[in-house]
């Protein structure tokens, strides 16, 4: 199958490693994957602060784009959710092409939950807010990672709450963003697992960063890169 | 509010330990017993689609209802007065009160009376408001303010409900922390004005326009005493409380209790039509109220922040609320459903912060009875408020038009993208106060190489001249101890 990778600018510019696994995951499974260079933004940026006025064109862009793909592909749960409900709340709705978040593809389209991969950690799943409430993606992740060859799912306390990032919120609210860090920080020290992994890298870009200010030695990895690994 | 308005008010509250300990608690609390009792039916979802679409329906045909509201409600013996706005409306109120004699009027618990000053309006004309709600009573003596739709007072832990009786009601007094007792101390208080005073004033749940009966659920009894013992009953309602039929109650009967108490069914549901000879007020007055309501109809989007049935299920699942607690939100109405009524209803340029209290998580739409999308309500508000109330030449619309314009270009991007890696440029710097997320988080490194540049070097590399980089690995991880990239 041919399917159009949407990195998004985030992981394009910030964690191209999420975007190199969810590659080399789709190609080990038998994927023909493409790079529309010309995609930029989907505009959730300005869309969900306010700046539809400059959100609208990028939904514009990402139709011309993507409008011709067979599928579209991305690991991102929060930007896919943005291009299929909010464009049409924009008044402009992207008719183009089914567009995925990666654990949605692999489980619904190519029908798989063993992805072949190995990773023999203590792993937790933070379940990204857009994930579970806007794309419905249920309990695929951890399908996905149930199946992963030596890994150990360890289950997160009160996972379904927010992590406190939000985007412009967590500068906006950044003291408010930092009280809900706080207690989801403490959720994933409870777990004693090595790696707190998402569907989202913004979500764990503040996870990260959080973790990171207490030196607290947990990782965090986008779900690509650990369905990508045979260590 | 204030002009720093949300932000500034939220970290004051987060500051309060006492505070974030008493609400985590009870919002904790409440979460847990509400999907338990929601569990229980297995037509959950079908009540809210049903409740949302009884109120999109009333809302449609608003005018007509009211009409035959007015009809019904002036056919059983009340007398339906319109209000413009929360001055006309406590002026009826004054008015009415000052007719009897009045010098008291007990009091149902009323968001709508809180929302437009009813009590400082009363003592204004020479009238005491008391409040017979409970939580309301607490808030009233603390010459505090109500934090929470369904439980003005849960920013009170016991002992300090039974510090402030004991100070005033219960007239020195020693109560001890019993709830009995400390209780007790409110029913004696209470009972000698139920049986004294001959004016009560109510807010109303629901009022069905097909038969004129007018409601109000609780939970204490208090609110049957003042809608039963006085002489002269006073009901103040915003326009949106209206139902078309009397058989709607079945399904918000049940929606309601269940999200709000996490209780089957509230312990007083009180119905009245009207007078009756003999039993009961034999005045009653049902004052409408407009204020700013109609405005709100206006906005296609917007309007359907006027579906709430003030359950407050979605500030006791919101992530926000449930940390900062009500004050911040400077309103009658907090939390998420707050955040996108009171910036309608007061104008967006009086709370222009609100509508970013949120993280968007949407936990309040996942909750709410009637299905009020509060999530695209949030962002539609924000994009009116960047709209019609920030100045074209602020920073940060500056900095969210030099980003637009990066986005709207492949090269403007990828040269972005490289100065971002330096720190700079449109990418390198994203809108807002910086310190505000170092302060509790690191920031991460830009990674040696862009997506794109990998996989052009990968595919031959010979068609990207841009955001390129040299070959390898590392991404925007934070110096975390054992991080490493894939």
């Amino acid at each position: 199958m041919r399917v159009a990778l949407f990195i998004t600018c985030f992981n394009d510019t910030l964690f191209p490693d999420a975007g190199r696994a969810t590659v080399a995951l789709l190609e080990r499974l038998g994927c023909t994957v493409d790079f529309p260079a010309e995609q930029t933004c989907c505009g959730q940026l300005h869309g969900n602060s306010g700046y539809e006025d400059q959100a609208k064109p990028l939904a514009r862009r990402f139709r011309r784009v993507f409008g011709d793909a067979e599928a579209v592909v991305s690991p991102s749960a929060s930007c896919v959710g943005f291009v299929r409900d909010h464009y049409g709340r924009m008044g402009e709705p992207f008719s183009g092409p089914p567009v995925y978040e990666l654990c949605e593809f692999l489980v619904d389209v190519l029908g798989v939950e063993d992805v072949g991969s190995s990773f023999p950690h203590r792993v937790t799943l933070h379940p990204t807010c857009h994930s579970v409430r806007a794309l419905g993606l249920g309990e695929r992740p951890q399908r996905l990672l149930r199946s992963v060859r030596g890994l150990d799912l360890v289950e997160l306390e009160e996972a379904l709450e927010c992590c406190g990032f939000g985007g412009t919120f967590a500068v906006k609210n950044a003291d408010t963003s930092a009280a809900m860090l706080g207690d989801k920080l403490a959720r994933v020290l409870a777990t004693r697992a090595e790696v707190c992994t998402a569907v989202d890298t913004s979500c764990l870009m503040h996870i990260g960063g959080g973790l990171a200010r207490q030196r607290a030695g947990v990782r965090t990895m986008h779900i690509a890169e650990i369905l990508a690994a045979q260590e | 509010m204030t002009a720093a308005g949300f932000p500034t008010a939220a970290r004051e509250a987060l500051g309060d330990a006492q505070l974030r300990r008493n609400l985590g608690k009870a919002t904790q609390t409440i979460r847990v017993k509400r999907l338990n009792t929601i569990a229980e039916l297995d037509d959950w979802e079908a009540l809210r689609e049903a409740g949302a679409a009884m109120k999109a329906n009333a809302m449609a045909r608003l005018p007509e209802l009211l009409e035959r509201l007015e009809e019904r409600v002036t056919a059983a013996g009340g007398t339906v007065h319109w209000a413009r706005d929360g001055d006309e409306a406590n002026a009826i109120v004054a008015g009415i009160a000052r007719g009897h004699g009045a010098e008291e009027v007990i009091k149902v618990k009323s968001l709508a009376s809180d929302e437009i000053g009813l009590n400082e309006a009363l003592a204004a004309a020479g009238i005491e408001a008391i409040e017979t709600d409970l939580a309301e009573l607490i808030v009233q003596l603390g010459d505090d303010e109500q934090s929470h739709i369904l439980v003005p007072a849960i920013h009170r832990n016991r002992a300090e409900i039974a510090a402030l009786f004991e100070r005033t009601i219960a007239s020195g007094q020693s109560l001890g922390l019993e709830p009995a007792a400390i209780a007790e101390a409110a029913r004696k208080h209470l009972r000698a004005k139920f049986l004294s005073v001959p004016v009560a004033v109510s807010g109303a749940n629901f009022a069905v326009a097909e038969t004129g009966t007018v409601g109000v659920v609780e939970s204490e009894g208090n609110g049957r005493m003042c809608v039963t013992l006085p002489r002269v009953l006073v009901t103040l309602m915003g326009i949106e409380k209206v139902l078309a039929e009397w058989r709607d109650l079945e399904v918000m009967l049940q929606l309601l209790p269940r999200s709000s108490t996490a209780e089957r069914m509230n312990p007083y549901t009180s119905l009245w039509t009207g007078v009756r000879d003999g039993d009961g007020p034999q005045e009653f007055h049902l004052v409408l109220l407009d204020a700013g309501r109609t405005d709100v109809l206006a906005d296609a989007v917007g309007r359907q922040a006027l579906h709430c049935i003030r359950c407050s299920a979605c500030l006791n699942v919101c992530p926000v609320y449930s940390r900062t607690g009500g004050h911040a939100y400077a309103s009658v109405y907090p939390g998420p459903i707050g955040a996108i009524l009171t910036p309608q209803l007061q104008g967006l340029d009086r709370a222009p912060t609100l509508p970013w209290a949120s993280s968007l998580c949407g936990a309040c739409f996942e909750a709410c009875p009637v299905k009020i999308d509060i999530p695209t309500v949030l962002v539609h508000l924000r994009t009116r408020v960047v709209r019609e109330v920030k100045r074209d030449w602020s920073a940060e619309k500056l900095a969210m038009d030099a980003l637009g314009r990066t986005f709207a270009s492949r090269s403007r991007y990828e040269r972005a993208q490289r100065l971002a890696r330096l720190g700079n440029g449109p990418l390198g710097r994203l809108p807002g106060p910086l310190s505000g997320w170092t302060s509790t988080r690191e920031i991460p490194h830009a990674p040696a190489q862009t997506f794109r540049a990998w996989w052009a070097a990968r595919a031959g590399g010979a068609q990207d001249g841009a955001a390129g980089g040299a070959a390898g690995g590392g991404d925007g991880r934070h110096s975390a101890p054992g991080a490493a990239g894939g």
